[in-house]
């Protein structure tokens, strides 16, 4: 059995590894290494507790009682089928709500920590300040640390589980249209903060659990309104939360590995979520309380106008045409490469034309998609080297050289306004320059507008070509007419 | 003991956000399913609420916080994983 002495030596072995591991991921080549780094470290701290002695029990018990034992590892067992399950069977494409998911389930084994701890201690409390016993100065850090860990895990929870519907499809965004929405949240909020007060001060059940159903019903509301395209700020933050929850339990417990471990999570959602915002050039705020893409009519030309007879649609065989003579291609993928699960299609044509001596490059919009990095894990996964994958600040200098930009069902970040029209509610976004590219070919699907809701003036400009179909058909199309060709 | 743990709090979010500033965006996925099993770490509670021997109600609410967090840790890091598996380098 491991003193409580040595078991912190093990918890501060397991920081450093955590610390060791997020560091891997800073490097392609260093990153396999780091995450298992980052796991021995779980590993290392799970075995801590498991052979620990109870460091408040008194007379030093082990922390697992003997009669419960069966109960831990069966929830071990359970948890780790599960989740191997989950991880193995789910698809690439589904990335961005598997991540959503688990998120939630790490909120709410925060909220149930707290409840047990809550329910474990409140009695105590109660009856030590009624025997003079304790001192209020010793309960207000551990009832307010549980308070929050309720409060950002309960929100956690139901909200990545919201996110998880919206990116499955389950949850429509027209179900966010409640009446008087704004109201109801700030009241959900307001009746949160005063349960969480009222069971700092007075420690009892009952205060925990009506602030953790006020907080759920948070969680539902904060995310309900934010449609697809904010989805990588949301889940970055939620991703913060989860991290935090971890952090407030870590209070609770008086633990320190769970503080660490908990605020490098916080920290790294904290920074994912800035990122996000800064590349759409919106507030967190206006992501979260904005209403962008809810309905709202936008003020602008209309699509008539914009694109009112100067639509040049093309066909695969022209694509292949352009293709000689072109010295450097650019793929630009979008959600849309996602929703029609091409990457592996785009891949296939990139070598080709690899193989006739044109450049290929990829260039990715920090929120293309619906997560941070969500193309560059599909272009991975159709083995496609990361080192063609292009931040925009460095391939934006590159579209003036560039023959032939293909865009695959991307919209809003390659929409030409955002630079010119001060007024549009995307202005001031940063956008990939595809149309400074000699030609540009627009894969989609109709002329629908992008998640902003506006007509995007590029489908009209003279060097782009507009390819009605499915991508994947498209990409298929284009890779059989070029080997035709 | 409250201000100790806090002081640990403020120093693991810098040293955090300064490591985490340098993750290209290329990784930010697998960065995020990553950190995102790391929250799982919340299981170190989670063990000693459903293990400590307390009343069933406790015990439950600690057998179920397990579960969940084991789901966050495995699934995390075995997502990760497979992630990572994929990026390679130009041959």
């Amino acid at each position: 059995m491991l003193s409580e002495n040595w078991q912190n030596v093990v918890f501060l072995v397991a920081s450093v590894l955590f610390l060791y591991g997020l560091k891997g991921l800073t490097h392609p080549r260093k990153a396999v290494r780091g995450n298992l780094m980052s796991s021995v470290a779980m590993l290392l701290a799970i075995l801590a507790v498991l052979l620990g002695k109870n460091p408040v029990a008194e007379g030093g018990g082990p922390v697992i009682d003997s009669s419960h034992w069966w109960v831990v590892l069966v929830a071990l067992l359970v948890g780790s089928v599960v989740g191997s399950v989950l991880a193995l069977k789910i698809q690439m494409t589904a990335m961005p709500q598997m991540v959503g998911l688990l998120n939630g389930f790490g909120g709410l084994a925060s909220m149930l920590v707290a409840a047990a701890e809550m329910f474990d201690k409140a009695d105590g409390i109660q009856r030590g300040i009624d025997v003079g016993y304790l001192s209020h100065a010793d309960i207000l850090p551990f009832t307010t640390a549980t308070m929050l860990a309720g409060l950002i895990g309960a929100v956690t929870f139901t909200g990545s589980l919201v996110a998880f519907g919206k990116l499955q499809g389950i949850v429509k965004d027209s179900w966010s249209r409640i009446p008087a929405r704004q109201f109801i949240t700030i009241g959900l909020l307001a009746a949160s903060v005063v349960f969480a007060v009222l069971g700092m001060f007075i420690p009892w059940n009952t205060f925990y659990w009506i602030l953790c159903v006020f907080s759920l019903a948070l969680g539902v509301m904060l995310v309900l309104p934010i449609g697809g395209a904010d989805m990588p700020v949301v889940i970055a933050l939620l991703n913060s939360y989860s991290g935090l929850a971890a952090c407030a339990t870590g209070f609770v417990i008086e633990n320190t590995v769970l503080i660490i471990a908990g605020s490098l999570v916080g920290a790294s959602g904290i920074i994912l979520t800035q990122i996000m915002c800064k590349a759409m050039n919106r507030s967190l705020t206006n992501v979260l309380f904005g209403g962008l893409g809810t309905g709202t009519p936008v003020a602008g030309p209309s699509a008539d106008e914009v694109y009112g007879g100067k639509i040049k649609a093309t066909s695969a065989e022209e694509i292949a045409m352009l293709f000689d003579g072109a010295q450097r291609v650019v793929f630009v993928p979008g959600y849309g490469m996602a929703v029609a699960q091409c990457q592996h299609a785009v891949r296939d044509l990139g070598k080709m034309l690899e193989e006739k001596g044109i450049e290929v490059e990829y260039a990715i919009h920090p929120v293309a998609g619906r997560m941070p990095g969500h193309m560059n894990v599909l272009l991975a996964e159709a083995d496609v080297p990361y080192d063609k994958l292009k931040e925009m600040d460095e391939i934006n200098p590159t579209f003036p050289q560039t023959d032939v930009a293909i865009v695959i069902g991307a919209n809003d970040v390659v929409n030409p306004v955002a630079r010119t029209d001060p007024k549009s509610p995307i202005a001031g976004m940063p956008i990939l320059d595809v149309d400074k590219a000699r030609t540009v070919v627009m894969i989609k699907r109709s002329l629908s507008p992008g998640f902003a809701g506006i007509p995007n003036p590029l489908f009209a400009a003279d060097n782009c070509l507009m390819y009605f179909a499915d991508g994947k058909k498209a990409i298929l199309d284009i890779v059989a007419a070029v080997k035709q060709g | 003991m409250m201000m100790l743990l806090l002081v640990v709090f403020v120093l693991a979010m810098f040293l955090g956000s300064e490591i985490i500033t340098k993750v290209p965006p290329t990784l930010h996925t697998p960065l995020m399913s990553g950190s995102n099993a790391i929250s799982g770490i919340t299981v170190v509670g989670a063990l000693v609420a459903a293990g400590a021997g307390n009343q069933w109600f406790a015990t439950t609410l600690g057998f179920l916080a397990v579960m969940f967090a084991m789901i966050n840790v495995v699934g995390g890091y075995l997502v990760t994983h497979r992630m990572l598996g994929m990026f390679r380098k130009k041959d």
